[in-house]
């Protein structure tokens, strides 16, 4: 039997419910999705059915350090994702800018953040994506930057499109850029996505809904601000990213 | 600008699926290449990686991160190393140890990784092992540990603490050849690898 929008938002309402009763019953809120979630299919057979093991960390544990990324990892123009190509590209010029912090409010220094994304026309560059909506030759949607001294980033691109995938009939994925990024620890390791504001593919979608908490899913949504926008240029939007999981940091200052 | 310190936790930007469309945009060429060019203490550190149904996984990304042989943890840069010209890809140095891997997983789930055996710090030496893949909405942490190290391994305070039977899966296996070591991932069902999470 195939599986409608209307079945996977029935799943979606009936999983939010049970939700907020387990928080009315005191339950602690999660920032992260449950890795097995059904509306998205696809986490079905690749979740683990055993509970993770906790490691308590010492300042020898190796994922409390990091990989190193540097100036020879990226070059200048990575981060403008409409500059790689001999013309411009389609779509609605954009600029993300934001900074990455650390769970206790201080930049993360010098990180690698990395991003995909689909065209303008919810297109990626990518050959198993048969999406029939046009490739644009002056924009595969690639970028990378290492984090500022005070921890900023600042990408140049498109406004990427919706796109249809096969989670169910007629799903759409809301629009999104893919974000990947390391801390000082690899503990801290994120990927993740960034939305846009007032989408309104937001409730229907299972990715987005798989994380519990309103005001987390709220923390993947970027913000309009006019003052990062540029005259004549581009539309400007701000996203922080605060990383999880212990860092090296916190065991030297003892916690 | 002024560093400010938060009392309160901030909270976290929640994790999310890789998708199944990083494929153009986080692999490298030689990114299964830790150790430099030709050294001749390289071990191959391979495996595949499994669902819930035994069936391999062939867009999963695994990444690597270790000790050198001398147990520093300080890396290198240059895993990703640049061409300014081209913006293409140029591989690794062929020199240094960047003590870092990114492999994709080809059609059989399968990936390889080149690299130096990891020393201490820890008594018992492992590769910590990250997992990403479409349908993971949250990575999956894990670590390779190395059979001939069994005296150390027997007193690793997170070997020692697991089943005899859920312990192998984090013991990778010498096969087929002298200094080449097989470590399945299994997400799911029998023989399910453990994962960690990290306090």
């Amino acid at each position: 039997m195939t599986l409608t929008q209307s079945d996977i938002d029935r799943e979606l309402a009936r999983i939010r419910e049970s939700r907020e009763k387990a928080r009315a019953e005191g339950a602690p809120a999660a920032d992260h999705p449950p890795r097995d979630f059904r509306p998205y299919r696809s986490s079905v057979l690749r979740h683990p059915k055993q509970p993770l093991v906790a490691v308590q960390g010492d300042p020898e544990t190796v994922e409390l350090h990091t990989p190193v990324f540097g100036r020879t990892d990226v070059t200048a123009i990575d981060n403008d994702l409409t500059a790689q190509h001999q013309g411009e590209p389609l779509g609605e010029r954009i600029t993300v800018s934001g900074r990455l912090l650390d769970s206790r409010g201080r930049p993360v220094r010098g990180q690698l953040i990395e991003v995909w994304q689909a065209n303008a026309s919810g297109r990626y560059a990518h050959l198993r994506d048969q999406h029939p909506a046009p490739l644009d030759p002056n924009f595969t949607g690639v970028g990378r930057t290492l984090t500022g001294d005070d921890g900023s980033y600042h990408f140049t691109t498109i406004k990427p499109g919706a796109y249809p995938w096969r989670n169910h009939e007629n799903a759409w994925r809301p629009a999104h850029i893919h974000f990947s990024v390391f801390g000082t620890a690899f503990t801290q390791r994120l990927v993740t996505q960034m939305y846009f504001p007032g989408d309104p593919l937001f409730a229907h979608d299972p990715i987005l809904q798989s994380v519990p908490e309103p005001s987390a899913r709220q923390r993947l949504v970027a913000t309009y601000d006019h003052d990062l926008s540029q005259p004549e240029w581009s539309l400007g939007y701000r996203w922080d990213i605060v990383l999880d999981g212990p860092s090296a940091t916190w065991i030297e200052e003892g916690r | 600008m002024a560093e400010r310190l938060v009392a309160e936790r901030l909270a976290p930007t929640p994790s999310h699926t890789v998708g199944p469309f990083y494929g153009y945009a986080l692999p490298f060429p030689e990114g299964g290449e830790i150790a430099p060019a030709g050294h001749p203490g390289t071990i191959t550190v391979h495996g595949h990686v499994y669902d819930g149904e035994g069936a391999p996984v062939p867009d999963a990304l695994v990444e690597l991160w270790q000790a050198g042989p001398d147990g520093s943890l300080a890396g290198a840069g240059g895993s990703m190393r640049r061409d300014p010209v081209t913006g293409g890809f140029l591989g690794r140095n062929g020199v240094d140890f960047t003590g870092f891997a990114r492999i994709a997983t080809d059609a059989d789930g399968h990936w390889t990784a080149r690299t130096l055996p990891p020393g201490g710090p820890a008594a018992a030496p492992y590769i910590s092992v990250c997992v990403h893949a479409r349908g993971l909405l949250h990575h999956l942490f894990t670590r390779v540990y190395f059979p001939e190290n069994a005296e150390a391994n027997a007193a690793d305070p997170l070997l020692a603490s697991l089943d005899p039977g859920r312990r192998e899966t984090l013991v990778a296996t010498a096969a087929p050849s002298p200094g080449t070591y097989r470590f399945d991932i299994r997400l799911q069902g029998e023989g399910e690898t453990v994962f960690l999470e990290f306090r």
